[in-house]
This record gives C-alpha cells, structure tokens and sequence, in this order.
C-alpha cells in the first residue's frame, strides 16, 4: 500500500519532465524525415503521424519498441535515454518501403 | 505473399504455440475441449472488436491506450497462467493418478476452465488484433496484389496453427510421470516472459522507468529475429535488448509462481497425509 502511495505520487512528476518532441509522418508508407537525429543520454517524445489510409506497425529492435498506428492518426512513442548511435526503425506492415533511423549523438 | 504469410504466421504463432501448451497441460481435466473453442471464439471476437475500435483505444488515455491496454491483457494472463500452475500444483498428482478420480477435482475443473478459457481467449485477442489491422489494410489498399496477400495471410495462420497442433502433439508423448513438470514449467516462463513484455509497453508509454536500457545487447550473438530467439522469447521471454525494468518483472513472476506452486503442493501432500 505504501508502495503504492509513493508509486502515485512519483507517477505525475514522470509525466510532467516535459520531453522534447520530434514528429516523423508517414505518408505512401514512408517516414518523413526519415532519419531524426536526437540528443544521447535524454529522455525524447517521438511522435508518429500516419497520414496513410492503412494502418502501420512502428517496430525497432534496436530501440525495442512496437506500436500499431491506425490509418489517420497521430501516436506518441517515448524513446531513451539512449548511448550514442544508429538505432533503425521500420514500419513492419510495408517494410520494404518504411524504413528510418533515429540518431543519438 | 510470402512478406504477408510470414507476418501473419509470426503473430499467429505466439496464441497458437500458448494455446497448445495449455491444451496439453489440462488434457485431463473434463470438458476442456469445450472451454477451449469457447476461449478461441471470444478471442476472434475480441480482436475483431480491438480492431475495429483501434483508432479510439490508440488515442485513449492521451496516446497510449494501446500500450495500457496490452500491458493490462499481460498482466490478467500472467494472472491466469500463475492461478493455473499453482492450481496444478496442487490437483495435478490427482489428475495423473485417475482423471474422474474425485467429484472435487471436477467442480474445481470448472473455475480451472474458466481461467483457462480466459488465457486462450487473451492471447488469441492480442496477437489477432494486429494480424486483423494488417489484413485489413492489405484489403483496404486494393492493389493488384492484395489477393495474393491475402492468400498469403491465409497460407501464415494455417503454419502457425500447425506449427502449435505439432508442439501440443509432442508434449502429449512425454510420459506421464515427467509431464505436469514439464507443463508447469514451460507455463512458469511462459508467465515470466509475458510479465517483462508487459512491463515493456509500460516503459513505452513512459509509465515506468526503464532502470537502464538495455540491460544488456546479446544482438549480436543471437538476434531475437532469428527463428531460435523468435522461439526463445515466446517460451522463455528472452529479449537481445531488456531493459532493467524488464528484468525485474520478469524475476518477480518467475519467484512468486515457483513459491506459490511450491507452497500449494506441500500443503497438498500435508492435507492427504493429515486425511489418512
């Protein structure tokens, strides 16, 4: 219960570290911009906006991260902290055409 | 197609693999075919629902209802699967010595069933979700291919089912004497491993810590994308990149269900002796 209690009141403050925000699109099943460089060792709001008709599915083993993003919607996904380095992600439902990279530098 | 047919048979793969698990591990206990199909029904039914309601779950609780309701669909599993081993562990030797042994072990089959119900019906509603999402963005694009895509999707589901029948068909050859073992404790990792792939949607929606991520990269030495490590993670939750926070939810279940199911056998084995 106490744990619980603490658990409550740290939650908010997580929430509250306001995270830089990057949006990527997608649109005819490819990320745009299709590599986003972003800060090492901190904490960043990607936002995923699917302006395709179809769903896709945000995967990155290197990031280990999954999301399905419906047709015409916008999905944030929290990324990092992260060491420096090149970290791909696909879009697993039209791989051969969505591919990106997020950069940590 | 054949990108179609392995996406889908990936999705499949995991609730048939569960599915054929957990059918081997309650052959014994009446009426379990029933449960089952009933089960399998409510998840088909269920992932269409996810599905088509996918656009107001992703936006729900500012973003990350997918990941709230993913993690939540884990955690009543691991719930399940830990009710279930504990629940073996008591009545299994019942069931392995004379299957209509006591009127008991039948009334007790029943909430068993409805657990296993449950399980079934989870697993098939998270993993059919997606592969409806995908499916139906293929019919939806209505390009020249998207037949053979779906045939394609068809071609993955048939794999993926029979690849679950064929491990269902080999546990039931391992003898009797082994078999509650080996059940129970490919059901323990199986809970262990949903535990930290729940605690993974959580650190994706930013409601829990990640405690350093990753923990440690074994990528190079054995990808998760591989057939073994695709194998590994469904039936040990192995993961080449886990965060901390992973770890310790997946350390967690493992402990707490070999307690209980530790715990749960002696006190049988106690109360038959205490019965003489």
């Amino acid at each position: 219960m106490k744990n619980l209690l603490i658990l409550l009141l740290v939650l908010p403050a997580w929430a509250m570290a306001a995270e830089t925000e990057y949006i990527v699109v997608i649109k005819n099943h490819v990320f745009e911009p299709a590599e986003i460089t972003i800060p090492a060792g901190k904490k960043i709001k990607l936002q995923v906006d699917n302006q395709d008709a179809t769903p896709e599915e945000f995967e990155s083993h290197e990031l280990n991260r999954e999301k399905v993003i419906p047709g015409k919607t916008k999905a944030s996904i929290f990324i990092g902290p992260l060491k420096s380095g090149r970290y791909p992600f696909f879009g697993e439902f039209n791989a051969k055409t969505a591919q990106g990279v997020i950069i940590a530098e | 197609m054949f990108s179609t047919a392995i996406i889908i048979f990936r999705e499949v793969l995991e609730a048939s693999l569960i599915i054929g698990i957990l059918a081997a591990a309650t052959r014994s206990i009446p009426g379990r075919n029933y449960w089952l199909a009933a089960g399998l029904l409510a998840g088909l039914v269920g992932a269409g629902v996810v599905a088509l309601f996918a656009n107001s779950i992703a936006s729900m609780a500012s973003g990350i209802g997918q990941e709230l309701l993913n993690a939540i669909v884990l955690g009543i599993a691991v719930l399940m699967l830990a009710w279930h081993n504990i629940w073996m562990a008591s009545h299994g030797a019942e069931l392995a010595a004379n299957a209509k042994s006591v009127g008991k072990a039948i009334r007790d089959g029943a909430s068993e069933c409805s657990a296993l119900m449950l399980i079934v019906g989870l697993a098939v509603l998270r993993e059919g979700s997606e592969a409806t999402l995908f499916l139906y963005g293929i019919a939806a694009s209505e390009t020249a291919e998207s037949s053979s895509m779906l045939l394609g999707g068809l071609l993955g589901l048939v794999t993926g089912a029979t690849v679950g029948y064929g491990l269902y068909a080999g546990l039931l050859r391992v003898p009797m004497r082994w078999f509650f073992t080996a059940t129970g404790l490919l059901i323990l990792f199986l809970a262990a491993g949903m535990a930290a792939q729940a605690a993974g949607f959580l650190i994706q929606a930013d409601l829990l810590p990640s405690l350093a991520a990753p923990l440690w990269d074994t990528s190079a030495i054995l990808p998760q994308q591989s057939v073994l490590g695709m194998l590994l993670h469904i039936f040990i939750g192995y993961d080449d990149r886990p965060a901390g926070m992973q770890i310790v939810f997946y350390l967690t279940v493992l402990i707490t269900i070999s307690l209980g199911m530790k715990w749960a056998g002696r006190s049988h084995q106690f109360n038959r002796k205490g019965a003489k």
